[in-house]
């Protein structure tokens, strides 16, 4: 450990150490898997579009093809999330403007659809005019649905969540955007004369950006980072520090080397799922540990600033 | 249609009418609460029972009714199946506290054993116990992030959950500052406290309020009962008991004053409450700023990546 960022132990109290939030009802793999899905369908459907304005047409096929299986993957865990998932449609029994997650069932309902038109033109080569209308709208879904899961989490009382509300969409968009180039590069591995590039400077882009929201995340001093750093969270967001610029810098080498495309697909869709879980275990870590509810809503007074 | 006090507050801050806000109209009942005035509290937990009784809450699993070892509290929290909770806090303060509190008696046993000895040094031990409940915030947490409508704001002002519509998809769970409501295992629909909804719409007092025998618990409309609290909030101070404050009674704070409201003794802390909680969606709009600024980032990435072409993609 290089960094010093340990809090000195301080003396909070509590009520025998219970919690003061109930820890998120949210599970393991959904949530997180979501949120993964959510973004990969977004950013793809972008980069589908982008591709076909630009005459890419494996790019162009990879992003519609991903974008639409990654909604439907998505929906189906969001569905499975519920305690009464046959009452699913009730998600769209009224729009409400305060609660973001009747926010983003629309604008789930709206991509998957749009994503699924895209992707059927593509596949049947039938009415290529509405696939590519609706591609055109995916791609300004997709985006919104890519970073709406950053309000998602932090419009809730869990402390780890509520305070990164500035750098959740962010990190939510870098991933995306890395998780769709990591399609892109996969999904035209088998064509030996594809045109990878577009998706290798998405790569970067994402990794880049995804890599300096978690460094932020986990570098807020004191008890506001400390569960993005300690236990479980921690592991998966220090792999996640791992895999996602080791992806950035293979797919630098995608161009010539499809071998090299496939294993920067895999190394960034692996720090993608990573950063998920982690940033889902860091919520439900400060949540389940009374000081860090306390310790964000009472000034410390005794300054224990991280080093 | 209400705007009497001038300026709409729906999100965050004081709220004069939380049910004209919410759309009833002219001549709803007054807004009713709780006070809860823990230094009558005697741990009795008839509100417990009361509630449980009254609302045919279900028998907790068999192995949640294992002693929990926190004194006197086996219901351990405020969750689907427990509306109201007492919480038993037992604590030791030494001599020179000047704190001799409602209940707190010095123990004259002088027995050798580490917490009766200091007791023997003439400290005194008291019992802070305090019946918790939903607080049904002038903004609620739970109600503004609910996707399906099933939280509603009732015609008294209160908050409540139609079984009928709730799909469990547990965003009010993480969404509530207190750790209030919570998802019924088995039943995966979200369930709390309704202050007694069926109760009131027949004329009656909720049941806790009811069964309360010391009158800790107290029912009304919330304007009279928060003069009743401030006045015993000042009895009490010119009693000595500084440590005395009202917790929830304030229209200002990050709730916008709650339904249900208490005169504590010690910290929120120690008695499992939040110090100061803020209802999530005061953010929200900055949440949706940030995150429409991210969406304008990805579109832009995508954009740049499709543009120039520092890295050649082409195979050699």
């Amino acid at each position: 450990m290089t960094e010093q960022l340990q809090v000195p132990p301080a003396d909070f109290q509590s009520y025998y150490g219970q919690p003061i939030l109930k820890v998120p009802r949210w599970k393991e793999p959904h949530l997180p898997l979501y949120l993964f899905l959510g973004g990969l369908s977004g950013a793809s459907a972008a980069m589908g579009a982008a591709a076909a304005a630009a005459g890419n047409a494996g790019l162009a096929r990879a992003g519609r093809l991903t974008s639409a299986g990654a909604s439907l993957g998505g929906t189906a865990f969001l569905i499975a999330e519920l305690g009464r998932p046959e009452r699913f449609l009730h998600m769209l029994r009224v729009a409400k403007p305060t609660s973001p997650m009747s926010m983003g069932s629309w604008l789930l309902a709206a991509h998957s659809g749009l994503a699924g038109a895209a992707a059927a033109t593509e596949v049947t080569g039938r009415l290529p005019a509405i696939g590519t209308a609706a591609g055109v709208g995916s791609a300004v879904t997709g985006p919104l649905l890519a970073t709406y899961t950053g309000v998602l989490l932090s419009n809730t009382a869990v402390p780890g969540w509520r305070e990164a509300r500035r750098e959740l969409p962010l990190l939510f968009a870098g991933s995306a955007m890395a998780s769709a180039a990591a399609a892109g590069l996969a999904g035209t591995a088998l064509d030996a004369g594809a045109e990878r590039g577009p998706a290798i400077r998405l790569a970067v882009l994402g990794a880049a950006l995804e890599l300096a929201a978690v460094s932020r995340l986990e570098h807020r001093p004191g008890l506001a980072g400390e569960p993005y750093r300690e236990g479980s969270a921690g592991q998966a967001l220090r792999a996640a520090r791992w895999l996602t610029p080791a992806g950035g810098a293979v797919a630098l080498a995608a161009g010539r080397s499809r071998i090299a495309a496939v294993a920067a697909a895999g190394l960034l869709t692996g720090g993608a799922l990573a950063t998920r879980f982690g940033v889902f275990r860091a919520g439900v870590a400060s949540a389940a540990d009374p000081k860090y509810v306390v310790a964000s809503q009472r000034p410390v007074t005794d300054g224990p600033a991280g080093g | 249609m209400t705007s009497d006090q001038g300026e709409r507050n729906s999100l965050y801050g004081p709220l004069a009418d939380v049910s004209g806000d919410a759309g009833y109209a002219e001549g709803h009942p007054p807004r009713v609460g709780f006070f809860t005035d823990t230094s009558v509290c005697i741990g009795c937990k008839a509100c417990e029972v009361a509630c449980k009784e009254w609302n045919g809450l279900p028998e907790p699993d068999a192995d949640a009714l294992l002693l929990t070892g926190m004194s006197y509290d086996n219901t351990g929290a405020l969750g689907s199946n427990s509306w109201r909770h007492v919480a038993f806090v037992e604590q030791t303060l030494p001599a020179q506290g000047a704190t001799a509190l409602p209940g707190g008696t010095p123990d004259p046993s002088g027995l050798d054993s580490p917490l009766i000895s200091e007791i023997a040094d003439g400290g005194t031990t008291r019992w802070l116990m305090s019946s918790d409940v939903c607080k049904h915030c002038t903004h609620a947490g739970c109600l503004d992030v609910c996707p399906t409508g099933a939280l509603v704001r009732t015609e008294f002002g209160t908050v409540i959950v139609q079984p009928d519509v709730c799909n469990g998809c547990a965003y009010c769970v993480s969404a509530c500052p207190y750790g209030v409501i919570d998802r019924r295992e088995g039943d995966g629909r979200a369930w709390k406290c309704t202050m007694c909804y069926d109760r009131l719409r027949g004329g009656l007092e909720p049941a806790c309020s009811t069964a309360c025998p010391t009158d800790s618990i107290q029912f009304g409309p919330l304007d009279e009962l928060r003069a009743v609290a401030e006045g015993r909030l000042a009895d009490l101070h010119a009693a000595g008991h500084s440590e005395a404050r009202l917790y929830g009674a304030d229209p200002a704070d990050g709730v916008g004053g709650t339904g249900a409201f208490f005169l504590l003794l010690d910290e929120p802390e120690v008695y499992g409450l939040p110090p100061d909680p803020v209802v999530p969606t005061r953010d929200l709009a900055s949440a949706w700023r940030w995150a429409g600024g991210a969406a304008a980032v990805l579109a832009a990435g995508v954009a740049v990546a499709f543009a120039g072409s520092p890295w050649s993609g082409k195979q050699s």
